[in-house]
């Protein structure tokens, strides 16, 4: 199963340009972790020393900020699309 | 949709020699950027900040300095993102700082001061101070258009600050604002967008708009400039007092800035010697129940709010995701200050409260800073002998639908006195 994932403009040159990529796993943690383990570099940006998300990066599912649902531990499905957003951007869905 | 602007030009000496700022730096991870319209760091995403050379500064600036300046918040420049003199927005800040007796006597408190920012120029609320920052930023790095996401104050000081120097306009407001503030948008002709859905997504399209088009969003690519703008409400505050830092300020929080720049005005003018420092000085947090992600935090002493669908009359603070929220929880706390909240009937109350006892017509926003004052009053949080300071940041008349069935109505008479006897009959 994997889900698109939009990447936003700064993060682009460590995903070869691309603005869109596909990755597998079944929750939002699975899909980052496969997501940095593909392209090194793009982990440090995304999480702290702890290996947290970063707090002024914004995961959205299907829209949905992922804070309103059970944060990094929310699970996908087949065709969801998930957006990584900086978070000074504001919006909440 | 076509493009009105031409694109601003690239890094040509964006310093542009300036004596007070050496660049802009992440208040995450601390990397250095240029002077430039970006707010957001490309490492971590953290937001940026303006970085002064405060050795420079201290060096021209003084009391006397300060009092020699224009009334306006321009006689505090040096500590302004600003490069060269202001051409816009002359007349923002200085606005009263007004001893408020009958309304301390309310609340039990003896040294009450209401920052009236009611009255300022020239859209009637805060906004008018970080636009003015804004607008003469954007200016000076070339751009010809200026935008916004607002919840309504923010807009109307955008459009009217576009209007006096003829600048392009677009602003983006949330579809169901008070009357008075899209109005407030309409007559000075910019493009006003009516957006079907809350602040926080009109935010959100707003990023994504600024993407595409080189327009300054004040509140977006400019922001670390235009948030600049609030120091000028903690430094009038001090020169008002007789050059003092309060014991207690009270803060409304719709995206945490305002907060957070007060407090960073009061450590700017002490660390500066401008005036001494008061390591008793408490930030309170004031926020509508209906849109507490702050309050919750605080509550709940977290770090971290978890972002909230707003539900409140205080239109201006409905704001679900403050982008320095975590700031504003921060400041709070190294101040040992607190966060209250206030339903909507607490609002009008507020609101009723500081118009018939200082004769102020606050919006719902001065309603619940009033209303959260008063909670802190009440259980002894703020001590009747603090010094004490309450920012109301908006004008009533552009809220006057809050205010629906809570006012009496006017007395109707006959234009004959027998009349006037029968009905008014003043004692």
């Amino acid at each position: 199963m994997s889900v698109l994932i939009r990447i936003p403009t700064p993060l682009r040159s460590l995903t070869n340009g691309q603005n869109e990529v596909r990755e597998a796993g079944s929750s939002v943690r699975e899909v980052l972790d496969n997501l940095t383990a593909r392209f090194p570099g793009i982990g440090e940006r995304l999480m702290d020393e702890k290996g947290e998300l970063r707090r002024f990066i914004n995961i959205y599912v299907n829209e949905e900020d992922i804070r309103f649902r059970e944060g990094v531990r929310t699970t996908l499905k087949e065709g969801d699309e998930m957006s990584i957003i900086p978070a000074i951007a504001g919006g909440s869905r | 949709m076509s493009n009105p602007s031409v694109p601003p030009p690239p890094s040509s000496d964006p310093e542009g020699g300036s004596l007070y700022l050496r660049g802009l730096k992440c208040r995450e991870c601390g990397r250095i950027y240029d002077l430039l319209p970006v707010h957001v760091c490309d490492f971590c995403f953290g937001p940026l900040e303006v970085d002064y050379k405060y050795e420079t500064i201290r060096a021209g600036l003084s009391r006397e300095s300060i009092e020699r300046g224009p009334k306006s918040l321009w006689r505090y420049k040096a500590l302004l993102p600003i490069v060269g003199e202001p051409t816009a927005g002359l007349h923002a800040g200085m606005t009263p700082l007004v001893r408020a007796e009958r309304l301390g006597k309310v609340l039990g408190l003896k040294n009450l001061y209401i920052k009236n920012d009611t009255v300022n120029h020239p859209t009637l609320s805060f906004k008018d101070r970080v636009v003015a920052v804004a607008i003469n930023r954007a200016r000076e790095l070339g751009f010809k258009t200026v935008a916004c996401a607002s919840t309504g104050n923010l807009a109307n000081s955008v459009s009217a600050h576009a209007a006096s120097i003829g600048m392009n306009c677009f602003v983006f407001i949330p579809h169901d604002l008070e009357a008075g503030k899209i109005l407030g948008n309409l007559v000075y002709k910019p493009t006003v967008v009516s957006v079907r859905g809350n602040y926080d997504d009109v935010n959100r399209l707003c990023s994504e708009i600024g993407a595409e088009y080189p327009w300054a969003f004040v509140n977006i690519n400019i922001r670390p400039y235009y948030a600049e703008g609030s120091k000028s409400l903690a430094f009038e505050t001090a020169e008002q007092l007789g050059w003092k830092i309060p014991d207690q300020v009270v803060v409304p929080i719709a995206s945490g800035s305002l907060l957070t720049k007060i407090w960073k005005g009061f450590q700017e003018f002490a660390n500066l010697g401008i005036v001494k420092e008061n390591p008793l000085l408490k930030v309170n947090g004031a926020q509508a129940s209906g849109c507490s992600p702050v309050f919750q935090a605080f509550q709940a002493g977290r770090t971290q709010f978890v972002p909230v669908k707003p539900k409140t009359i205080a239109k201006s603070l409905a704001i679900g995701n403050p982008a320095d929220g975590y700031y504003a929880l921060d400041v709070v706390g190294r101040s040992k200050g607190q966060v209250e909240a206030a339903t909507d009937p607490e609002i009008v109350e507020g609101m009723v409260l500081l118009a018939e006892t200082e004769g102020i017509f606050a919006e719902t926003a001065g309603g619940v800073t009033v209303a959260c004052l008063k909670k802190l009053a009440q259980k002894k949080a703020i001590r009747p002998d603090d010094v004490t300071v309450a920012y109301i940041t908006g004008n009533g008349l552009k809220t006057m639908e809050a205010l629906t069935g809570f006012l009496p109505e006017p007395v109707g008479i006959d234009p004959t006195l027998t009349s006037f006897r029968k009905i008014v009959n003043p004692s």
